[in-house]
């Protein structure tokens, strides 16, 4: 599981002059927030966790790459990659890097940038300047769409702290596809903040032609706390194919919708229990937000746990961790024909299968939830639409869309056949259930 | 790029093609057209019998969106840090 693991897995390199206790327990980005309530400015952050320690010369990231590695971080945007690749890519690719923080959230049923910028901003410019100073940057960006609380907020916490490397504040602005890593080179470069098909990798060539790091902002905050205690400390909790902590977004049916700090390798229903349990029985749990999959309670989703590794073997995928319980008494089909068509209008609109494909899909299942004369051919046709669309798009959002539907049409399928026989639910008229912003 | 040495394979740049179907014209058996217009590809290397008439259909392309990929084989280029593509994903978040 850890990628070229090779030292260091006994003498955390900078622990050395780290007076600090780390935080107890399994609450570590939040751990400020547990105990005051409230966001943690830098004088606060800093009695929380010391300063951020920093070799006296940049430009050496080996022992950071090692640490990361031997951590086993993987990048908490919604891919998994492991951290320590990327860090390695950016160092030996050719030029002077460039850090991207990207805290652009778009996916709607993801609230943990957000909560992570406003409660612990310092842990994730902490972890942006380590990165930075390791690779010898000579710029960190932090990306943050425009209009949010932390694009009024994040200035005020850089204008505060004194960084060996220039921090800079970019609004991107805000839908979904824009957070996605091509769009955000793209914006960087052009102020255009679509998706771009290019095969040459940011790491090697991204902003300004540089080497360019982009990492989501809670990777670069579990960096700043395994730069200060260690990859030993980090692997403490989590599971082995997901060690550390991972900032969860709960929401749907639960008691206390929010975003919850869990150990990697927690289970859904734990998650759910940490969210107050749900308000009334769930029949299936969306995961890896809305071009994710839903998983039914009935089978599969309470004992999977939240890993890359185990989402896929149930059939699903982990994304950012954004869990959405379904009452039992609502119609997934009509939910998730809202979801759709959500993500229809969230298309860029540069590449055809998306800008056609969604639509047609997320009527076609609009037909279906509504009765339609001929439903039998409509299902038949989604059918095919499914296998045609994905794989087609510059980036990754009609591949979700697809992954969507096609795990609607499995996990309800009980409620598919009532349809298809001509007797649509009284619930296919129901408004969405879950947030679908509009913006962009 | 030509296709002179050893096999290569087929790309369409999704944001470049506009639907032209002129590939779909010139390169039938490996090309078809969905309902949109869009082609679709085989994926697999262009067999030899095929390859001058691929490099016609690519030099066709009104916009340069279809594109001959020379075939990678097997370890020459070892992309050690950046197997699944994460970059492309969009990272919702």
């Amino acid at each position: 599981m850890n990628p070229s693991s090779t030292s260091s897995a006994t003498s955390p390199h900078l622990r050395g002059r780290e007076p600090f206790p780390p935080p107890p327990g399994s609450s570590r980005l939040l751990a400020g927030w547990h105990d005051t309530a409230a966001g943690a400015d830098l004088a606060e952050h800093q009695r929380r966790y010391g300063r951020l320690p920093l070799p006296g010369h940049a430009g050496h990231p080996a022992k950071l790459i090692d640490e990361v590695a031997t951590a086993g971080l993987l990048g908490r945007g919604g891919a998994g990659f492991p951290t320590a690749h990327k860090l390695a890519a950016v160092a030996d690719a050719r030029g002077r890097p460039i850090v991207v923080a990207n805290g652009c959230e778009g996916e709607p049923a993801s609230e943990k940038d957000a909560v992570l910028l406003d409660l612990a901003p310092h842990l994730v410019l902490d972890g942006a300047i380590a990165a930075a100073h390791a690779l010898g940057a000579s710029q960190v960006n932090i990306c943050v769409h425009e209009g949010t609380a932390a694009a009024l907020t994040m200035p005020v916490a850089i204008a505060g702290r004194r960084d060996p490397v220039p921090i800079r504040l970019v609004e991107v602005p805000a839908h979904y596809v824009a957070s996605e890593a091509s769009a955000l080179v793209q914006y960087l470069n052009t102020g255009d903040a679509r998706p771009t098909s290019t095969t040459v990798r940011a790491a090697q060539h991204g902003v300004r032609g540089r080497p360019t790091l982009i990492d989501n902002v809670e990777t670069l905050a579990h960096l700043a706390l395994i730069a200060r205690y260690g990859a030993d400390w980090f692997r403490q909790t989590g599971s082995e194919d997901l060690p550390g902590t991972l900032l969860t977004t709960i929401g749907g049916a639960v008691r206390h919708p929010g975003v919850f700090e869990l150990p990697g390798g927690t289970t859904l229903d734990t998650a759910l229990r940490h969210a107050g349990g749900p308000t009334t029985p769930v029949q299936a749990v969306l995961t890896g937000g809305y071009g994710g999959s839903w998983l039914s309670s009935a089978n599969q989703a309470p004992a999977t746990p939240l890993t890359h590794e185990g989402m896929r073997a149930a059939g699903a995928t982990l994304g950012v961790a954004a869990l959405l319980a379904l009452p039992a008494t609502a119609c997934g089909l009509a939910q998730t024909a809202h979801l759709l068509h959500y993500l229809a209008g969230q298309s860029a609109k540069q590449c055809g299968p998306c800008m056609f494909g969604l639509p047609a899909i997320a009527t076609d299942l609009a037909d279906l939830v509504a009765g339609h004369p001929n439903a039998p051919s409509v299902l038949a046709r989604l059918h095919h639409r499914l296998t045609v669309i994905p794989g087609r798009g510059a980036c990754a959002h009609p591949d979700g869309a697809v992954q969507l539907a096609a795990s609607a049409l499995e996990v309800f399928q009980a409620d598919l056949s009532e349809h298809l026989n001509g007797r649509p639910c009284l619930r296919a008229s129901e408004p969405p259930l879950f947030p679908l912003p509009r913006r962009g | 790029m030509t296709a002179r040495n050893g096999k290569s394979t087929l790309r369409v740049d999704p944001i470049a093609c506009h639907a032209h179907g002129l590939c779909a014209e010139l390169l039938p058996e490996m090309i078809t057209l969905d309902e949109w217009g869009y082609p679709l590809t085989q994926r697999i290397p262009i067999p030899d019998a095929l390859s001058r008439d691929a490099r016609r259909a690519a030099a066709a392309c009104p916009t340069l969106a279809l594109r001959l990929d020379r075939q990678q084989s097997a370890g020459a280029h070892p992309a050690q840090h950046g197997r699944n593509e994460s970059s492309n994903r969009v990272s919702a978040g």
